[in-house]
C-alpha cells in the first residue's frame, strides 16, 4: 500500500434513504489501490447499502462517488463500465442455477469483454484451480456445497479481471465448517494485491488481513482505524460495546 | 419426486390378488359398498361402449372420408407434396432423436414408438399409395437415426437449420408456386382443411403468440409508462373477451377497416385472431415465471457488467421460461383444442369437416361415430404434446433442485 497514489474509490458525503428510513447519512471514504477495507457494524447500520452504492446496485441520492476516475451518475455507460471493473460477491452467492460452473464464470467475459470462448474457458479453469475446485467445472451450482458455491462466485467475479472486489457478507450464509475455505481464498486474494471492500463480522479475518476497518452504525461511520487501533483501543463507546458483543463467543 | 415414487411403489406392492383386494378395495364396510357400486358402473358403461364400438357403430363413414378428415379438400393429385414435406420432417426427426438422445434411452423409445405408430397406420384402410408413403417415412426415420449416430457437431447445426427452414418449405409446397399446369400448381387456402388445417392454425398460433406474449410480459414490467400501459391494456382487453368473438371480429369486422380491394385470406384472419388471443394469456403466464426469479439474479448479472438486455436474455428469461414450461404446454394444448372454434365461423378444420361429412345424405345420423373419431384424434395429439413436455421438463431439470 502506498498512500501517495491516487485513491481508487472516493466517496464524499454519500446519502441514501429508503422512504423515511435514512440508510446512509453522509459517508466519506477514500480507498487506495491494493488496500483491504473491512466494514462492520450492527444490522441495519447501512454497511451493505454502502458497498452496494459503489457499483450502483443502490443509487445514492446525495454526494459523490468516484470509482477509478469515473463518477457514478445517471449515465448507463459509466455504470456498466464501473461494474465491469468491480467484482461483487454476495451473501447468497447468486450463482446462475441454469448454467454450469464453467458457464457461470465465462458468461461475462464472453458477453461483456467479448473474449473468444477458448480464452474465457482457459481463464475460468485457471481461476477454479486458484479457488481450489477445478474438478467442479461441469457441475451445476445446485450440486455444490455452500462453500464451493461461494468460491465459484469469487471466481466468477475475478474472471473479469476487476480492479476492485466488493464482498457483501460473503460467509454469513455458510455453515461454520465452510467459512474457512472461503476466507482462505479471500486472504490469498488480499495478499495478491487486490483492492477489497469487505462487509463481514469475521474479526479473525479482519485482524489478519485488513489495512483499515470502518465501524458503521445508524448510517454513519462511527470510528475508523487499523485493526490494532479498533481491537485494542477503541475510542467510541458504541464500537467498544459492539466489539465486546461479537467477540464474546 | 422421491416420495411420490415411494407412494407409487407402496400402492403397486406385489401381493396375492385376494390379499390386495381385501387391503385396497374391501378394507371397510363403506369402501366395500363403494367398490361394488363403482365396479357395477364401470361394467355397465364399459359394456355399453364395447358393444357399440364393435357391433353397432358404422365405421365406414370414417374410412370413406378419411382423406377429408385429414386433409380437407386438398386436391388428391397434389397430396404428394404433403407427403414429401413429411418425409423431410421424418428424416430430420430421426436424425435429431439420435443426435440429442445419445445419453438417455427416452429418445430411442420415442423413435420406436413413432415407427410402430406409422406401421400400425399402414393397417388402416388408407390405400396402397399411402401405405407406400408410410413405409418411406419409416425408412427415412431409420436413415436419419443411423446417420445421426456417427454425426459431428456440424451435423447438429445442419439439423437445427433444417428444423427452422422446414415450416416455410412446408407452406411453400402446400400452397404451390406455379399456375395450374406447372409442377407446383397453386392450391388456394380454401381447399386446406381437416386435421391439416387444425395443425396449421395451432402451429402458427404457437409460433407467433410465443414471441408476442414474451414481449407483452416484458412490456407489462417495463419502467416506461406508455409501454406498460399499452401492454396492460392489451392483455386485459383480450382476456376479457371470448375467443369466439375475436374470431367473428376477425372474419366480419376486419374487412370494414381495410381499404376496399384489399382482402386478407380467411385462414390468415383466423390465425391472427388465435395468435392475438393466445398471446395475452401467454404474457400472463410468462410474467408469472419472471416474478419467480429472485432479485439476486438480476443483481449478480448487473454486478458483472451485463446490460439489461443480456441480463434478460441470458439469465432471467431462460430460468423464467423453464419454470413455466408445464403451464405453457397446457396453454398450447388448450390452443390446439380451441382452434375447433373456427368451425363456427365457417372454416373447415377437423370439426368443420366433421360437420360437412355429416351433412352428406348417405352419412346422416352418424354423429356418434364421427365425433368419437374426431375426439380420438384430438386426444392422441394432446396427449403426445403433454408427454413431450414431461420429457422436456425432466431433461431440462438438471441442476435445479
Amino acid at each position: 500500500m502506498s498512500p501517495s497514489k491516487e485513491p481508487i474509490i472516493i466517496c464524499r458525503d454519500v446519502h441514501k434513504s429508503f422512504g423515511d428510513f435514512q440508510a446512509l447519512r453522509g459517508i466519506n471514504m477514500e480507498v487506495q489501490p491494493a488496500e483491504v477495507i473491512v466494514i462492520f457494524g450492527p444490522s441495519g447500520s447501512g454497511k451493505s447499502t454502502f458497498i452496494r452504492t459503489i457499483n450502483r446496485l443502490e443509487e445514492h441520492q446525495r454526494g459523490q462517488i468516484i470509482v477509478d476516475g469515473i463518477e457514478l451518475d445517471h449515465d448507463l455507460r459509466n455504470i456498466e463500465k464501473i461494474r465491469a471493473e468491480t467484482g461483487m460477491v454476495f451473501q447468497q452467492f447468486n450463482l446462475f442455477p441454469h448454467l454450469t460452473v464453467l458457464q457461470n464464470i465465462t458468461l461475462a467475459t464472453i458477453w461483456v469483454r467479448k473474449w473468444a470462448k477458448e480464452k474465457a474457458e482457459k481463464k475460468a479453469l485457471e481461476l477454479l484451480e486458484r479457488v481450489g475446485i477445478p474438478e467442479q467445472a461441469g457441475k451445476y451450482p445446485g450440486q455444490l456445497s455452500g462453500g464451493q458455491q461461494q468460491r465459484v462466485a469469487i471466481a466468477r467475479a475475478l474472471a473479469m479481471e476487476p480492479k476492485i472486489m466488493l464482498f457483501d457478507e460473503p460467509t454469513s450464509a455458510l455453515d461454520p465448517e465452510m467459512i474457512k475455505e472461503v476466507l482462505d481464498v479471500m486472504t490469498e486474494l488480499a495478499k495478491s494485491g487486490m483492492t477489497m471492500l469487505v462487509v463481514t463480522h469475521e474479526m479473525g479475518f479482519a485482524r489478519a488481513v485488513a489495512d483499515r476497518m470502518f465501524f458503521f452504525d445508524k448510517g454513519e461511520i462511527v470510528e475508523t482505524g487499523t485493526p490494532k487501533d479498533l481491537f485494542e483501543r477503541p475510542k467510541e463507546a458504541r464500537t467498544k460495546l459492539f466489539l465486546s458483543q461479537i467477540l464474546q463467543h | 419426486m422421491s416420495h411420490i415414487a415411494e407412494v407409487q411403489s407402496a400402492t403397486f406392492e406385489r401381493l396375492p390378488l385376494l390379499t390386495w383386494m381385501r387391503k385396497n378395495l374391501f378394507n371397510t364396510w363403506g369402501n366395500s359398498v363403494l367398490t361394488l357400486i363403482t365396479g357395477w358402473l364401470i361394467f355397465i358403461i364399459g359394456r355399453g361402449l364395447l358393444v357399440w364400438v364393435f357391433t353397432q357403430a358404422e365405421w365406414e363413414v370414417i374410412g370413406a372420408n378419411l382423406r377429408l378428415f385429414l386433409l380437407g379438400q386438398y386436391p388428391i393429385t397434389q397430396v404428394w407434396r404433403i407427403w414429401l414435406s413429411l418425409l423431410l420432417l421424418a428424416f430430420l426427426s430421426g436424425n435429431a432423436l439420435s443426435l440429442w438422445g445419445r445419453k438417455g434411452r427416452a429418445a430411442g423409445r420415442f423413435a420406436v414408438a413413432l415407427v410402430v405408430t406409422l406401421l400400425l397406420l399402414m393397417l388402416a384402410p388408407v390405400g396402397i399409395e399411402a401405405r407406400g408413403w408410410l413405409l418411406a417415412l419409416v425408412f427415412l426415420i431409420g436413415l436419419g437415426w443411423f446417420m445421426g449416430r456417427s454425426a459431428t457437431r456440424r451435423m447438429r447445426q445442419v439439423i437445427t437449420v433444417g428444423f427452422i427452414i422446414w415450416p416455410p418449405i412446408f407452406i411453400l409446397l402446400l400452397r404451390g408456386l406455379t399456375p395450374a399446369d406447372g409442377l407446383l400448381p397453386l392450391v388456394g387456402t380454401n381447399l386446406w382443411g381437416g386435421l391439416l388445417l387444425t395443425f396449421m392454425l395451432t402451429v402458427v398460433g404457437i409460433v407467433f403468440s410465443f414471441p408476442l406474449g414474451v414481449l407483452l410480459a416484458l412490456g407489462r414490467r417495463s419502467q416506461l409508462r406508455i409501454v406498460r400501459w399499452v401492454s396492460i391494456g392489451y392483455i386485459e382487453l383480450i382476456r376479457g373477451v371470448p375467443l369466439i368473438t375475436i374470431l367473428f371480429m376477425a372474419q366480419l369486422m376486419l374487412p370494414l377497416f381495410l381499404p376496399t380491394g384489399i382482402t386478407i385470406d380467411r385462414i390468415i384472419r383466423a390465425m391472427v385472431g388465435i395468435t392475438l388471443f393466445s398471446a395475452a394469456y401467454l404474457a400472463e403466464n410468462v410474467r408469472g415465471g419472471l416474478q419467480a426469479i429472485p432479485k439476486g439474479q438480476f443483481e449478480a448479472a448487473y454486478a458483472l457488467g451485463l446490460s439489461g438486455l443480456h441480463t434478460m436474455g441470458l439469465i432471467v428469461m431462460p430460468q423464467a421460461l423453464r419454470l413455466v414450461i408445464p403451464i405453457l404446454v397446457g396453454q398450447f394444448i388448450a390452443l390446439f383444442k380451441d382452434t375447433a372454434l373456427v368451425a363456427i365461423v365457417g372454416l373447415l378444420d377437423l370439426v368443420g369437416i366433421a360437420k360437412t361429412v355429416l351433412a352428406q345424405p348417405e352419412f346422416l345420423g352418424l354423429q356418434r361415430e364421427v365425433y368419437a373419431f374426431v375426439s380420438l384424434l384430438y386426444w392422441v395429439f394432446s396427449y403426445a404434446m403433454s408427454y413431450v413436455s414431461i420429457r422436456l421438463e425432466s431433461s431440462l431439470g438438471i441442476g435445479q433442485r
